[in-house]
């Protein structure tokens, strides 16, 4: 670990103690969300669009309700039409996700849901529901989606951000522009252009758990949903607002949950789920399995992306002008905006120009995934940044270092930064043995950085002190990431107790006071605020009852190692546990809640090095050796930090080498599971060894910045930088597969 | 006096105009008053974006105090993952 401010005393935070939800993981005993099982409970079965693009012509649901088991069959007709109701642009959009009205617009969209006895007899009456479709031509890709004349998804959609406004629909939703100096002076102080295009895929977060989820409505409006999410308040809310009743009368309880990366922010299942069971009255359970996983749950955007940049011979960036389009999938809302923040936030250039645009396409809505946008748009730039690196012959992460953003630069997306640590990820890079070490034959060395915003928002936590001393930590943040750890480790260390007298409890939205969602690395930082301000409330309330215990000014104790003490010692200590046993003499449970719109948010950098062995005869890219060196702010759980930090760069090395959508000319999508869809398992990977460096973030009681996402921003452009390096050639196009690598160096041989 | 900087993709709405100083004590103050001056783009900034006051990254910030000289910048609405 590269610390750069000293630790400054911590007993806890920073350790490395038993996480809290082990056990019961590795003895099965975790609930996740398929497994909820309630009396009497039914199962579901989603009828899904095989067209691409299609207008409904008659949904015949008569079979499908006469079949043996079958208590319940649901359409659009069963969910109000927010477009009629004056509903939000998004909420009608998140509407017609969940179920399609009038069109379907990609391969997998939900026609019609049916809930039966068995899973059997559910899946029988799906498969007995008749849909007549009118096909439509389809687009899949930005280009097919941009072109003159190309068939709309949406008849009533205006581009905005283009003025003056476009008297025609497309489907091009927005654009995003940036831009700051002169770029035809930046372009003309160069020494060196480099102008690349390049072409990703949309590739799945790959949780290993599918969606699933279990409802029980109730005769009086009210229902019950057991859910995997990451976030029950969130799933809540949209499931409120595509059924039309009020959040109130739904409770969400969390389950475990198998991953999410960003993909469980989205509401699938759960207003189908409580749809069937208000019909049928029943509980009712719907799981996808895998392949509906792939077809029907966000990926995020595939994307054509145009890079040109400039730099003079002494290695100062000159100028960049970046066009982007990206893939939203049938749904407006591609995280292109994102890309554009992010796509030079590295560096300090005084020209540029980013425009982006927002593309519907005939595929599956696109959904968060590890800061969403951020990858596609590094692998880009971070490519030019190594050949301009090599064009001018200078070290790529001295030209990284020459012009890095730094605290008090003006960033690319607007305001100055605050104190960062992009340079210290540099240099613990450069500084990392690896970055020297020999290379075989036909292996290869890349390097690229990385830049992500981290967020903020609301959370609530509640504290309660048992009355042995031992202590509750309550939240409503689903932990994805070791977020129970780290709100114990915070915990043990504001009360002064053992971290194993900690239980951290992840509750119900009836039970805690409102999160938003577990995203945008933000659960450390903001729900660790809450929880940090409940337990000063608490500590402040206990230094009260200890002076009502002494008799004395509540300014004469302190709270110190877990006990009251007196200013002077002329008292006994009294511990936690004191205080506890005998708080209905001092006023009653101990307990506090705190609830917080999270300031202070610190960016994230992350530089990576990897090392690659390219099979000339084959095209199989081996990745041998991997660096990740990453600004954590403050590391408070650092083996979950370093989980954070791998998982990334796992993430991306199969985003780099393997993983894609694969579409036929129908719009269909042809490898939906894992044997076809190929992401990393253990033995495709080395052990990626990680480096947290500790810039803490001023704004934060503990320094923390947050962990989650910007690990999966650089490992494309280093695969690919490796490749370059080992192999002489430049892959422009994701995945840098077998076949696409050994066309390159055919073509690179003639 | 706030100094406001609006980004390249507001300048539809703006003419052009990419900064400008504006007496406001709230940032939703700030937005009322620039919505007067360029019409629609209070809705926009409502309900498409965050503020970054003095550097710092805000969301629901329509009641955000705005200190004096503060630097403010309009972000696109982020989603995490």
């Amino acid at each position: 670990m590269a610390v750069i401010e000293e630790n400054p005393g911590y007993k806890w935070v920073g350790t490395r103690p038993i996480r809290p939800d082990g056990l019961e993981k590795i003895t099965g005993k975790a609930q996740f969300g398929a497994d909820s099982i309630l009396p009497g409970m039914l199962y579901g079965s989603v009828v899904r669009s095989p067209h691409a693009h299609a207008r409904i012509l008659s949904i015949d649901m008569s079979v499908a309700k006469s079949m043996p088991g079958v208590k319940a069959v649901i359409t659009s007709a069963d969910f109000p039409d927010l477009a009629l109701n004056g509903g939000s642009a998004g909420d009608i959009d998140m509407s017609n996700n969940v179920m399609a009205r009038a069109k379907v617009l990609y391969e997998g969209h939900v026609v019609a849901a049916v809930a039966a006895n068995t899973r059997e007899q559910a899946k029988a009456a799906a498969d007995a529901v008749i849909v007549n479709y009118e096909v439509l031509p389809h687009v899949l890709t930005v280009d097919e989606a941009m072109a003159d004349n190309a068939p709309l998804l949406h008849d009533g959609m205006y581009t905005k951000g283009i003025d003056p406004k476009p008297e025609k629909p497309s489907n091009v939703a927005s654009r995003v522009v940036h831009e700051r100096g002169d770029l035809d002076k930046g372009f003309a102080e160069a020494d060196l252009v480099i102008e690349r295009e390049y072409t990703t895929k949309p590739v799945h977060q790959g949780y290993i758990e599918p969606h699933a989820a279990v409802a029980d409505a109730n005769s009086d409006g009210r229902a019950h949903i057991w859910c995997s999410s990451q976030g029950h308040f969130q799933m809540r809310a949209h499931t409120a607002t595509v059924l039309g009743v009020s959040p109130g009368t739904i409770k969400v309880t969390a389950a475990e949950i198998g991953g999410g990366f960003g993909g469980k922010t989205v509401v699938y299942l759960e207003p189908l789920a409580v749809r069937l069971s208000q019909r049928a009255g029943r509980p009712v359970k719907l799981v996808m399995d895998r392949d509906e996983v792939f077809r029907a749950s966000g990926p995020t955007s595939g994307t054509r992306i145009k890079v040109k940049m400039g730099v003079t011979n002494e290695g100062q960036l000159t100028a960049a002008d970046v066009w982007m389009g990206y893939e939203a999938g049938a749904f407006s809302g591609s995280p292109v905006g994102a890309a554009g923040m992010t796509v030079i936030a590295c560096y300090d250039i005084p020209n540029f120009f980013v425009e982006g645009f927002d593309v519907v396409v005939n595929k599956p809505r696109v959904a968060a995934y590890r800061a969403p946008g951020a990858p596609m748009a590094a692998f880009a730039v971070e490519t030019v940044m190594d050949e301009l690196a090599r064009g001018i012959n200078i070290d790529p992460i001295d030209l990284r270092l020459q012009n890095a953003v730094v605290e008090g630069t003006q960033a690319s997306y607007g305001p100055k930064f605050p104190r960062i640590g992009f340079v210290e990820t540099l240099e613990a890079i450069k500084n990392h043995p690896q970055y020297t070490a020999e290379l075989g034959p036909n292996q290869g060395r890349g390097v690229a950085a990385g830049f992500w915003f981290n967020a903020g928002m609301n959370s609530s936590a509640t504290v309660h002190i048992n009355e042995n001393g031992t202590a509750t930590v309550v939240v409503g943040s689903p932990d994805i990431g070791g977020s129970r750890q780290s709100m114990a480790l915070m915990a043990a260390e504001e009360l002064g107790i053992s971290y194993e007298n900690i239980k951290p409890v992840v509750a119900d939205t009836e039970t805690v006071g409102f999160n938003d969602v577990t995203g945008g690395s933000r659960v450390t930082l903001a729900t660790g605020a809450a929880v940090v301000d409940a337990c000063r409330v608490i500590t402040a309330d206990l230094r009260a009852r200890a002076a009502k215990t002494w008799d004395v000014e509540i300014d004469d104790v302190e709270w110190v190692d877990g006990q009251a003490q007196h200013v002077d010692g002329s008292q006994p200590p009294l511990s936690l546990a004191d205080l506890a046993g005998k708080s209905g003499r001092t006023g009653g449970p101990i307990s506090a809640t705190a609830s917080l719109n999270a300031r202070g948010v610190g960016a994230a950098f992350s530089t990576q090095l990897c090392d690659v062995e390219v099979d000339p005869e084959t095209g199989i890219t081996r990745v041998i050796r991997y660096v990740s060196a990453q600004d954590a702010g403050r590391a408070i759980s650092p083996a979950y930090v370093e989980g954070q930090m791998q998982g990334g760069v796992a993430q991306g090395i199969g985003w780099a080498l393997n993983e894609e959508y694969i579409h036929n000319s129908s719009g269909v999508m042809e490898n939906a599971s894992f044997l076809d869809y190929r992401i990393p398992v253990a033995s495709d990977l080395p052990m990626i060894d990680t480096v947290i460096v500790e810039v803490p973030n001023p704004a934060h009681p503990y320094g923390v910045r947050g962990v989650g996402e910007v690990g999966i921003v650089p490992p494309m452009a280093a695969v690919a930088n490796a490749i370059s390096d080992a192999a002489g050639v430049r892959m422009k196009d994701l995945p840098m597969s077998p076949v696409k690598l050994l066309e390159a160096l055919n073509e690179k041989g003639k | 006096m706030a100094r406001v900087h609006l980004s390249a993709g507001l300048r539809d709405l703006t003419g052009g105009v990419a900064n400008i100083e504006i007496e406001a004590s709230t940032v939703g103050r700030l937005i009322k008053s620039l919505d007067q001056m360029f019409p629609g783009i209070g809705s926009r900034l409502s309900e498409g974006s965050s503020v970054a006051i003095n550097g710092e990254i805000l969301t629901d910030a329509e009641y955000e105090k705005i200190p004096a000289s503060a630097e403010i910048h309009f972000l696109d609405i982020l989603q995490g993952g």
